[in-house]
């Protein structure tokens, strides 16, 4: 069996095979040109094992294309918020050169995280123009915000609060993704940019007078009723079955506020889609 | 040598790889050293030196992560609590506010991570913070830039590793808010740098880095050396 060659074959018939191995095509040769040093009669066997991580994940189950397609449907809406907000006169007339800066990167990649995930899911992906009213939202969420697209300020709230949900939904959809580097990992790439996100709109408003930090205090710190549920369970102090309150700090025991900023919440894929249909999820 | 020579190899291959690679390589290189250790033995120089692992070891599955995270923790945590005591020259009233929040959130993050790992967790690190000038606000908000963005994507690295839905959730709650860290300090250095293209790739996404990448630069800054035997990483 001509065991050393069989990468260069599989090479012919797929180009991407050691693509699907390693992002890095040295990888694969360094294992190859090692394996013919020392350990050929061990081959079969990491070929085996490198054939299951190369086609093993291609093929996505129906629940992870249903977890990335929900994930999509957040992405266009964020996306199209931006790019609604970018298109305001009466927003960009109230917002300063560093806040439209800041918008401006986010709205970039909110579309860029579209365009992945519409990628990732191909054929599978659902169309935008399913949401909303023929791909058309409801930015006030059906009057809960109804200067979001007049008033710079209603905008960056509903920014906060999406950004914020968005990190929460992420978070909660991991579980389903359990083991799967692919699209485990991407999805977590995506959340910890959703929480930048949260962070930076958050300095935003605290930089116009608003008291409020980059990260979550207690259960809803936003000050705006509508948002209540968003932040519902935010104020948790038990992580892993552990009073977080009871751990040492420094000149006495974490506090209450410490404890509730540590750590973000999850929420659920049922519960998120509640809170977005106002806005014309589907 | 041939353990020598394994070692070597996996270094170089655990260098920007991924984690799923290097573990199924790893179970064939000790199939290889069952391999070839018998006749090889024989054919040691007189002189070689057997490499020593001296370091600590996070241990194996959920707990090699859980004791990965805490020792990271273990550094964040310390790192704060330096820059709150001896704060650096020109930090404002807010940045005082915000940075001692910042070091609480780390050392609740490391004494949760203790509290549950109970009996498995790794020892107190001996942290080595030498090389940051603490009197330098440049300095010192570079390096808790560096410290946050690296937690980043050693959470978003180590994700697919964890077995248990209930760790990887409490990973995920703890990782959002090494971001919102990050994207502080970030705007701190450079207002709107958040985000910016030397962090994100350009899908606007985060990286993920392997435990072999992480290590050796949290062992800089470590006196007690961490090693992941099980996860492709061993120091010397």
């Amino acid at each position: 069996m001509n065991v050393l060659n069989l990468i260069e074959e599989i090479d012919k018939a797929d180009p991407e095979f050691q693509d699907r191995i390693s992002p890095r095509r040295d990888a694969i040769k360094n294992i190859t040109s090692f394996g013919s040093k020392v350990a050929v009669a061990a081959l079969p066997f990491v070929f085996s094992t490198l054939f299951k991580k190369a086609y093993g994940q291609t093929a996505p189950s129906a629940a992870v294309l249903t977890t990335l397609n929900f994930a999509l449907k957040l992405e266009y809406l964020e996306s199209a918020f931006y790019n609604a907000g970018a298109a305001s006169t009466a927003v960009q007339a109230g917002l300063s050169a560093t806040e439209k800066a800041y918008l401006t990167t986010i709205q970039a990649h909110e579309n860029a995280h579209v365009k992945f995930l519409q990628g990732v899911l191909g054929t599978n992906a659902i169309t935008q123009t399913t949401q909303g009213t023929n791909g058309t939202y409801d930015f006030t969420g059906m009057g809960a915000f109804p200067t979001v697209m007049t008033d710079s300020g209603a905008f960056l709230n509903v920014a906060m609060v999406f950004e914020d949900t968005g990190v929460r939904a992420y978070k909660g959809a991991a579980p389903s993704l359990a083991g799967q580097q692919v699209y485990l990992t991407a999805a977590l790439d995506i959340h910890s940019v959703e929480a930048r996100h949260a962070s930076a709109i958050r300095q935003l408003l605290a930089a116009r007078g608003i008291s409020i930090k980059p990260w979550i205090t207690g259960a809803n710190d936003t000050g705006i009723a509508a948002a209540n549920a968003n932040y519902a369970g935010e104020d948790n102090i038990t992580q892993g079955g552990v009073n977080v309150t009871m751990l040492a700090g420094i000149g006495g025991n974490i506090s209450t506020n410490a404890a509730t900023e540590a750590f973000d919440e999850p929420l659920d894929a049922t519960t998120v889609a509640t809170l977005v249909a106002p806005f014309g999820v589907k | 040598m041939t353990i020598y020579l394994l070692m070597k190899t996996e270094t170089e291959i655990n260098r920007d790889g991924v984690n799923i690679a290097r573990r199924s390589f790893l179970r064939y290189a000790g199939a290889g050293v069952a391999a070839v250790s018998v006749v090889t033995a024989a054919s040691c120089r007189k002189g070689d030196q057997v490499p020593t692992n001296t370091g600590i070891d996070i241990g194996i599955g959920d707990i090699g992560i859980l004791n990965y995270a805490y020792a990271l923790e273990q550094l964040e945590a310390a790192f704060y609590t330096q820059v709150i005591a001896s704060p650096y020259s020109g930090i404002t009233a807010s940045e005082t506010t915000r940075l001692t929040e910042i070091r609480d959130h780390e050392i609740c993050h490391r004494e949760f991570f203790k509290t549950v790992l109970g009996s498995n967790a790794i020892q107190v690190l001996t942290t080595d913070f030498s090389s940051i000038d603490f009197t330098n606000r440049a300095k010192v908000l570079a390096a808790a830039q560096a410290f946050e963005d690296t937690g980043v994507t050693a959470y978003n690295g180590a994700g697919y590793l964890i077995q248990s839905s209930a760790y990887l959730t409490l990973a995920g709650k703890i990782v959002s808010v090494e971001a919102r860290h990050a994207s502080y300090i970030r705007d701190l250095i450079t207002a709107g740098s958040f985000g910016d293209s030397t962090v994100l790739d350009a899908n606007g996404m985060d990286q993920a880095k392997t435990i072999a990448h992480i290590l050796p630069v949290a062992n800089t800054y470590l006196k007690t050396k961490v090693n992941a035997s099980n996860f492709g990483y061993v120091s010397f």
